[in-house]
């Protein structure tokens, strides 16, 4: 590699670094000890502190509001999976009445406001007596998560060729045979991605989580963190902790799954 | 029709039944009442039910509040979606000729985009501090008041919103770019183009779909954000960063008009689901279905 070529290689991911820098400055504030906070000007606190992380963890909602989001986000995943991936593989390989028009509404709902379906939503939620509830949460997120779900998935059991499938049915297997031991198995890749995204979207969700809970019993991170309290000032650095915190499963979900994720991502879009 | 099809029919209900009702209750119900309240007066508080018809709307059309929220709506998406659509078509490109490093260089880049918007907004609050945060500290110790000072509340606002969603236009493009073979770039060097010509010739058309794909995604979630400027700037200061989103659910549970608020509302639906049709179709034109 030519010595050019390195120098752009390095100025690129500099300037990316330096588009990070919001974040990592969150990062830093976070191990600022309050008395540094106001004052320094230095990239790094003179004498670094585990104390904001000790005060969220002990005396404040965060580590409830982290439990409600891992389930919350957890069994909005399952439900829309199994819900989903069915509904994929009918819209995608079988004649179902009417398929023209529930496409059409499919990806309408995707397009829908959450703004616009939030007052009825919480009457309807209230009816049922499901306030403050995990099921409220998991049902309103289910809501925007199904649609964007099953347009994935169908995009890519439909790059599957229809022969692969024709074998298992010489095989005398059924239609749920198919899909559970030949499709599901080839599109694994894309369910994972798709359901990262299911479960990314359901973590950093707020509007639905703001309107639909009342208590720390179901509040999510992104509601504690919102109403996080300060009693005479704001606390910066215990507000940077709890950031940090409700970003690791996002930041695991980047970089750790980084392929399947943008597999998933470009998926949708770029079919042509 | 053979007995294996009418297997198929029976399956292929059988498989999309659960998530079409899901969806129904879940999404068209919703999405059909709230048409309903919005022709309706509801304060819960005081008991008051009433049908008032198109009241609410007549009332939005000379609403001063409504069409500054409007206003400011529209330039919040137009200068967002503008800057990060310039900004992730430059990023797509500079990563797209990138050797070494792609997998850090993506882990940086999305990491903006992955993170809750709610901690996107207490990172620039803290950021836009007027005394200790990054930015004044970086103009040498100025004393901004990013987000108390009505020039400036909307730029801080939409500097946020950009960084939070480059990333996502950038990896749309980057994702076309890897997509096309280099034979078109061995071809035209080998007739003498320049680096311009292919990247004006060659490069940009190719990215046309994508770029109205990605124009499409971001106008759609700027027309309905709320969580970052809600939380960031709370509307504020003397509403202008209230955009109609922000002013709907202050009316729906703040001063908790469940009917007017609807209103409101129904009007970002109608605006979205309109631009969204628009969009569609002329992404059809472009031969894309998406």
């Amino acid at each position: 590699m030519t010595t050019r070529a390195r120098r752009g290689d390095l100025a690129i991911l500099i300037l990316l670094a330096v588009w990070a820098t919001p974040f990592f400055w969150q990062v830093r504030t976070s191990f600022t000890p309050d008395s540094e906070l106001l004052r320094t000007t230095s990239p790094l606190p003179a004498r670094p502190t585990l104390a904001h992380y000790q005060a969220v963890v002990e005396r404040s909602v965060m580590p409830r509001a982290l439990g409600n989001s891992l389930a919350v986000a957890t069994i909005t995943t399952l439900v829309a999976l199994a819900l989903g991936v069915p509904a994929a593989y009918g819209f995608a390989r079988l004649p179902v009445p009417g398929k023209g028009v529930l496409l059409l509404a499919i990806v309408a709902s995707t397009a829908f406001p959450q703004i616009a379906t939030v007052s009825p939503l919480y009457l309807l939620l209230r009816a049922l007596d499901l306030r403050d509830t995990w099921t409220a949460l998991v049902l309103a997120n289910t809501s925007f998560a199904l649609p964007l779900l099953i347009w994935l998935i169908a995009g890519f059991i439909r790059e599957i060729p229809i022969e692969v499938e024709e074998a298992a049915f010489l095989d005398g297997a059924g239609r749920l045979g198919a899909l559970g031991r030949i499709v599901l198995p080839l599109i694994a890749p894309g369910v994972a991605s798709a359901a990262l995204l299911t479960f990314l979207a359901s973590w950093n969700e707020f509007l639905f989580a703001f309107t639909f809970t009342a208590t720390e019993a179901s509040r999510t991170v992104p509601v504690a963190l919102a109403l996080f309290p300060g009693v005479f000032e704001i606390p910066w650095g215990d507000i940077a902790a709890a950031s940090i915190l409700a970003s690791l499963p996002p930041i695991i979900i980047v970089v750790g799954l980084q392929r399947w994720l943008v597999h998933g991502l470009v998926g949708g879009a770029l079919k042509e | 029709m053979t007995g294996r099809q009418r297997a198929d029919r029976r399956a292929g209900i059988a498989f999309v039944a659960p998530a079409v009702v899901a969806l129904a209750a879940l999404a068209l119900y919703p999405g059909l009442w709230v048409l309903w309240l919005s022709l309706q007066q509801r304060i819960p508080i005081f008991g008051i039910s009433r049908f008032v018809g198109l009241e609410h709307f007549a009332f939005l059309v000379s609403d001063p509040r409504f069409w500054n929220a409007a206003r400011v709506t529209v330039a919040f998406t137009v200068a967002s979606v503008a800057l990060e659509l310039a900004l992730g078509l430059i990023v797509a490109l500079a990563l797209w000729r990138q050797r070494a490093g792609r997998r850090v260089a993506l882990s940086l880049l999305l990491l903006a985009w992955a993170l809750p918007s709610v901690v996107t907004a207490k990172l620039f609050e803290w950021l836009y501090h007027p005394s200790a945060g990054l930015v004044n500290l970086l103009l040498g110790g100025r004393a901004f008041n990013w987000l108390g000072d009505p020039a400036l509340a909307l730029p801080a606002l939409i500097l946020a919103d950009v960084w939070r969603t480059m990333p996502f236009v950038a990896l749309l493009c980057y994702a076309r770019l890897l997509t096309i073979p280099p034979e078109i770039y061995e071809a035209a060097r080998v007739d003498g183009a320049t680096r311009v010509a292919m990247l004006t010739s060659i490069t940009l058309p190719l990215l046309r779909a994508i770029l109205l794909v990605a124009l499409l995604f971001r106008t759609l979630d700027a027309l309905r954000a709320f969580d970052l400027m809600y939380v960031l700037t709370g509307g504020g200061p003397a509403g202008t960063t209230e955009t109609l989103t922000v002013f709907a659910y202050r009316s729906l549970f703040q001063t908790l008009q469940l009917g007017f608020g609807s209103a409101i509302s129904v009007a970002i639906f109608v605006v979205v689901m309109a631009i969204a049709a628009g969009y569609l179709r002329a992404l059809r034109r472009e031969g894309l279905t998406a």
